[in-house]
Formats: structure tokens, C-alpha cells, sequence
């Protein structure tokens, strides 16, 4: 393989796998608090970005985006409210098969709000042909913009579990439920705010890698499950973990596309799964201390 | 007595599908068979899943991707045509045994393929022989492990079906032949054939329930509720809940298996929208609306829900409805809307008020 070849396939796997990390940090906020694996993550994705594309239309850019993403969370808070909130003390298994229920309604809503249509979001910056070249590889200014949003994203939850008063309290809500609560945090509001917090970076994300890879209504379920891979190739819970899990399978993924079919490009990525699910539960990172504590 | 009661749904079932048929065809209105026909096989799949479901307490959002590679074998085998190499020792030698078949097809050109009654029990040996190679690790796992495991096992099936030449990629397999079972008695969707086929499809379907009633009656049934119960609890006096696992998520797999190769010689054709992951989700609402542990249950819902989706009576819903109905019944009725009621325990909770 040429040497600009590798740079732009690494590139592509880095700015997917950037997308993917965002995922399962959501998938990882709302596991940390509740213990539940949110399947309707990948829906809340393209919400966003759905959302994002009509209201375009009318406002600038900026404004469609985060109007989007506070749409997106109201959402999430919603999903919450009605569906998860209500049974409190079922099963585990019980509460997902509630958001695969939750995923597909908001896929069926999403095709018949907008329709079966492929779209996208317009670039920040640039056009669709405007092409910024490094190491001999040719690649769109957007994808900075997805490197970029990634890295604040992760940079500003980590800041906001560290350092502020609701961060730590959920947290503390992962940690311990009981003893949370004795300290006197609403666990239950700290189950909706989850809900919310992974639904708007989701949308979040959802909008800036749209120019690039496109939006459809469909496109939930295969993201849901490449976000819980990174998930779990990382640990589950670990968030850090996540970031670097997420850019490993991005490149496997891009240097999967460059060797075999595309088709066949999800095999590959569902194979990890299925072997790491197998060989190593806790993450390709984390001994069991780690999956034990939770670790936000 | 006890037996009488045991398979009650069987006979009341078997009376229902005579008394039905005889109506639709005084009626005239037989053209609802060939949909029944197909709900009775996508049900052999809710069959199995709730063995699985309901009583193991093994969750699988994968069955579709079962009903696919027993369809997919039995298509794949009964269309690739063998006729150049003919004259290959081998080859021949099947051909004498009658394992290979020579037809032709719509244009005339000659084929020649594996006999569709080999290819059907190939089918069911192949899905079963997959399900034992990937139960094996998988149901180690719990939870949502498992969930996503089984989810990603049937997204492993749909890519390869969408990325391989042989299996038709996009467009599926087409022109299977009819599966004869002997002379005038054969699974195809012709017309002629469709009381008949009514009835082949509820046989495989009657056969599976009574297969299921004697498990679940068995001291294997016992077993198995004693995993969905309490795992540490069933191992811990002995139960070999692994094995037990294995051998019921096989057991669903080749139930899957039938399903999908009845329906795909009955169809003459299978294609990849029968393993999306909408598909095994519908599945598992139709188990869950059923009542998990409850076969008759998820047979009427089989037949009814698919009948209507089939007939188009959710128009453009059709998802939606199915997805609103697995949000309904987890949220409100876990166990399930036909569950029987269990009179011991509600005897003991009226005796309860009435001491008290």
C-alpha cells in the first residue's frame, strides 16, 4: 500500500472512529447511572442530525445545530420520563428490550416525520470539493471539524464529571445508588439528566460527521451497536477507554474497506464484538477491578 | 386426563384449522390461506423462540438470522446448478442415488441441482450444526451480553447474505423449486396446491407445538425452568444449566431452520429482508405479546399479527406497531398479555385475604 494511502485510509478510520467513541461515551453515561444499555442511542444520532438538516433550512447553520441538540436532549429527558422512569424495579433485560422498542419507534417516527431519503448537513466550512491536504493525503476540512468537536466533547465531559457539582453527583449515583442518595442526590433526576447528557452529544455528533458520511433513517441500529463494540472493547463504563477503543475499530474499519468489500465491512466490526464479548468481557484495557468499580 | 389437558391447544388448534379452512372455501375466499400458510412458518420461528424465551430465559434478537441460513441453504443448494460437471464420477453417482435432480428451468436450459428433500434436511443440519458452533461461547454470557451477541450474529448473517455473490446479494435467490414430499403431495405457492400446502404448513406447525408441550413437560422442561427461575439455584442442585441452554437454543435454531426452508419452496425465493434486525425483533414482541411461557399463546399471536402485516393491514406502520407493542407489553405486562393465569397462586392469594 503507498505510503498517502495509509495516511488517508487512517484518517477516514480516526474521523469514523471519533463518531464512534462519541457513541459509546453515551452509551457509557447512561450504563454508569442506571446499568441499562440505551439501544435508541443510534436513534438519538440521527434525530439530531435530522433535526439539524430541516432547520437549516430556515435559521443559519450554528443556530440549526444547537437548536438541534437541545431538541435532541429534550428527547432523550423524554424517553426517559415515559418509557424508563416507569419501571423502576424491572429486569435489566426488561428495560433494554424497552429501548430496542424505544429505537425502532423513533426510527418509524423519523421515516415518516422526514422520509427515506438520504441527506446531509452542509459542510462548516468549505464545500463539498474543498480539500485540505496533508502528508500527501487529501481529505475535507470537515473532517477537522469531526476530530475536533470529538476531542472538546471528551475534553468537556471529563472536566464536567470532575470538577462540577452535578458531574459528581452522578458519579456518586454510579458509584453507590444508596449512599447517593443519602448524601441527598436526586438519583432519579440524575437518571433523566443521563439521559439527556448522552442524547445531546449524541445529536451532537450526529450533526458534525453528517456532511461526511450522510444521514438516513435508518442508520440507528448499525451505529447503536458500533458505539456498544467500543463499549465494551473498551470496558464498559470507562469513558477514557472508550476514546482510544473507538479509534481502533475506526481504523480496523477503514483498513477493512481498503483489503475486502465494503459490505462486509460490518462483519468484520460485529466479529470483534463477538470475540471480545467472548474472550475478554471487561475491555481489551480493563482487569476486573475496573469493570467492578464503574469507573466514570 | 392430564394428557387431554397437556395438549389441549394441539386439539383445539387442529379443530380450528379444519373448521377455518372449510369456511374459507365456502366462502370462496381461499386467496387468505396462502397468508396463513406463511404466518404458520414465520410461527415455527415464535415456536422456538419462546422454548428459548420463555423457558430457558435465554433472550435472542438473532432467530431471523436462523430462518435465513435454513432458507438460503435449501435455496442456494436446489438452484446452483451442477451440470457441467457432469460426467464427474461423483457427481454422477448422486445423480444414480437420486440425491441430485435434473429439471429445466423457465427457458428451457437443463439443471441440474441437489434434490430440494435433500437440500431440506441439508438446511436444517447446517443451521443446527452453526447454532451448536456459536451457542457454544455465546450463551456463557448474560444479559445484555447476550442480547447484543445474538443482535450481532443475525448483523453477520444479513452482510454476508447482502455481500456474497452466490446467495444473490441484494436481490436474494429466486426460481426455487417446488419441495416434493412424494408424487401430489409438494410445498409450492401455485395455486392448485394451496389447501394443500394449508395443511403441510399446519402440520410442521402442530408437530413443532407437540414437540415443545412434551419439553417443556419433560424433566429437560423442568430443568430449564428452573434456570429461567434461578440459575446458581438449578446448577447448584445438579442441573447442568449449559448444557440445557445449548441444547434448547439448537433446538429453536433448527425450528427456525424448517421455517425458513418451508417458506422459501413455498415462496420460490428468499432475499435479505427476511434477516434485517427488525425481523428478530418482531420475533421477540410476538413472544413477548404471547406470553413467554406460553406456546399457545405465542402461536395465536404468531398467526394473527403476521397474518395482519402479511394481509397489509398496518400499512405503512408495520414496524412501528410491532415496536409499540414490545414497549406495551414490557411496560405493562411482563409477562405477557395470554399468559394462563396461574390459579394456585391466586387461590392462595384470595385464601391469604380470607384468613386474614
Amino acid at each position: 500500500m503507498h505510503y498517502a494511502q495509509i495516511v488517508q485510509y487512517s484518517l477516514s478510520g480516526i474521523t469514523v472512529g471519533s463518531i464512534y467513541a462519541i457513541v459509546a461515551i453515551g452509551f457509557n453515561i447512561i450504563y454508569n447511572t442506571t446499568g441499562i444499555i440505551n439501544f435508541a442511542q443510534g436513534g438519538f444520532v440521527v434525530f439530531g442530525a435530522m433535526t439539524a438538516i430541516s432547520l437549516s433550512r430556515f435559521v443559519p447553520l450554528p443556530v440549526a445545530i444547537v437548536l438541534a441538540v437541545l431538541l435532541t436532549t429534550c428527547l432523550g429527558g423524554l424517553v426517559e420520563l415515559v418509557f424508563i422512569r416507569r419501571c423502576r424495579d424491572a429486569s435489566i433485560l426488561r428495560l433494554i428490550v424497552i429501548t430496542i422498542g424505544v429505537s425502532i419507534l423513533l426510527q418509524e417516527a423519523m421515516l415518516h416525520i422526514w422520509d427515506e431519503k438520504v441527506r446531509s448537513l452542509a459542510y462548516f466550512t468549505g464545500t463539498a470539493i474543498s480539500t485540505v491536504t496533508i502528508l500527501g493525503a487529501h481529505f475535507s476540512p470537515q473532517v477537522l471539524w469531526v476530530l475536533g468537536v470529538s476531542a472538546v466533547v471528551v475534553a468537556a465531559l471529563a472536566v464536567f464529571f470532575r470538577f462540577t457539582l452535578t458531574g459528581r453527583a452522578m458519579r456518586a449515583c454510579a458509584d453507590d445508588r444508596m449512599a447517593a442518595r443519602l448524601c441527598g442526590v436526586s438519583d432519579r433526576r440524575m437518571v433523566t439528566f443521563s439521559f439527556m447528557l448522552s442524547a445531546g452529544i449524541g445529536a451532537l455528533a450526529g450533526c458534525v460527521i453528517s456532511p461526511v458520511t450522510q444521514t438516513q433513517y435508518d442508520m440507528g441500529p448499525p451505529l447503536a451497536i458500533k458505539g456498544f463494540t467500543v463499549a465494551v472493547l473498551g470496558g464498559l463504563g470507562n469513558s477514557t477507554a472508550a476514546v482510544v477503543a473507538g479509534l481502533l475499530l475506526g481504523l480496523l474499519e477503514a483498513f477493512t474497506v481498503s483489503q475486502f468489500q465494503v459490505a462486509y465491512k460490518e462483519v468484520v466490526s460485529i466479529l470483534v464484538l463477538l470475540l471480545v464479548l467472548v474472550f475478554r468481557p471487561n475491555g481489551l484495557f480493563g482487569g476486573r477491578e475496573i469493570g467492578a468499580l464503574r469507573a466514570s | 386426563m392430564i394428557l387431554l389437558r397437556r395438549y389441549a391447544v394441539v386439539l383445539v388448534g387442529a379443530v380450528a384449522v379444519v373448521l377455518l379452512q372449510v369456511v374459507l372455501s365456502a366462502w370462496g375466499a381461499t386467496y387468505y390461506m396462502t397468508q396463513i400458510t406463511m404466518s404458520a412458518y414465520y410461527s415455527l420461528v415464535v415456536i422456538g423462540l419462546c422454548l428459548l424465551m420463555g423457558y430457558a430465559g435465554q433472550v435472542s434478537l438473532g432467530h431471523a438470522g436462523f430462518f435465513a441460513i435454513g432458507g438460503y441453504t435449501s435455496a442456494v443448494l436446489t438452484t446452483f446448478n451442477l451440470i457441467a460437471f457432469r460426467g464427474v464420477p461423483w457427481v454422477d453417482g448422486c445423480r444414480s442415488l437420486g440425491l441430485l435432480v435434473a429439471r429445466q428451468d423457465l427457458y428451457g436450459a437443463n439443471l441440474l441441482t441437489v434434490s430440494p428433500l435433500l437440500a431440506f434436511l441439508a438446511a436444517i443440519l447446517l443451521t443446527s450444526l452453526l447454532a451448536f458452533l456459536i451457542g457454544l461461547p455465546i450463551l456463557r454470557l448474560k444479559g445484555h451480553y447476550l442480547a447484543m451477541a445474538t443482535l450481532g450474529f443475525g448483523l453477520i448473517v444479513y452482510r454476508l447474505a447482502l455481500g456474497t455473490a452466490v446467495l444473490g446479494q441484494a436481490d436474494g435467490i429466486s426460481n426455487v423449486p417446488p419441495l416434493r414430499i412424494f408424487e401430489g403431495l409438494e410445498v409450492t405457492g401455485r395455486q392448485p396446491f394451496r389447501v394443500q400446502n394449508y395443511y403441510i404448513a399446519w402440520a410442521a406447525v402442530m408437530a413443532a407445538m407437540i414437540l415443545g408441550i412434551n419439553l417443556v413437560h419433560s424433566r429437560a422442561g423442568r430443568a430449564l425452568r428452573s434456570i429461567h427461575q434461578n440459575e446458581e439455584a438449578a446448577h447448584s442442585l445438579g442441573v447442568n444449566t449449559y448444557r440445557y441452554k445449548l441444547s434448547t437454543f439448537v433446538l429453536s435454531a433448527a425450528f427456525a431452520a424448517v421455517g425458513g426452508a418451508l417458506l422459501t419452496h413455498y415462496n420460490g425465493s428468499i432475499g435479505p429482508s427476511e434477516i434485517t434486525v427488525m425481523k428478530s425483533v418482531r420475533y421477540l414482541a410476538i413472544c413477548a405479546v404471547g406470553g413467554m411461557a406460553n406456546l399457545g399463546g405465542a402461536l395465536l399471536m404468531g398467526i394473527l399479527l403476521n397474518f395482519l402485516s402479511l394481509r397489509g393491514v398496518f400499512g405503512t406502520y408495520d414496524d412501528a406497531v410491532f415496536g409499540g407493542i414490545l414497549i406495551a407489553v414490557m411496560l405493562l405486562s411482563p409477562q405477557g398479555l395470554l399468559r394462563m393465569p396461574d390459579w394456585r397462586e391466586a387461590r392462595s392469594f384470595l385464601c391469604r385475604r380470607s384468613h386474614g
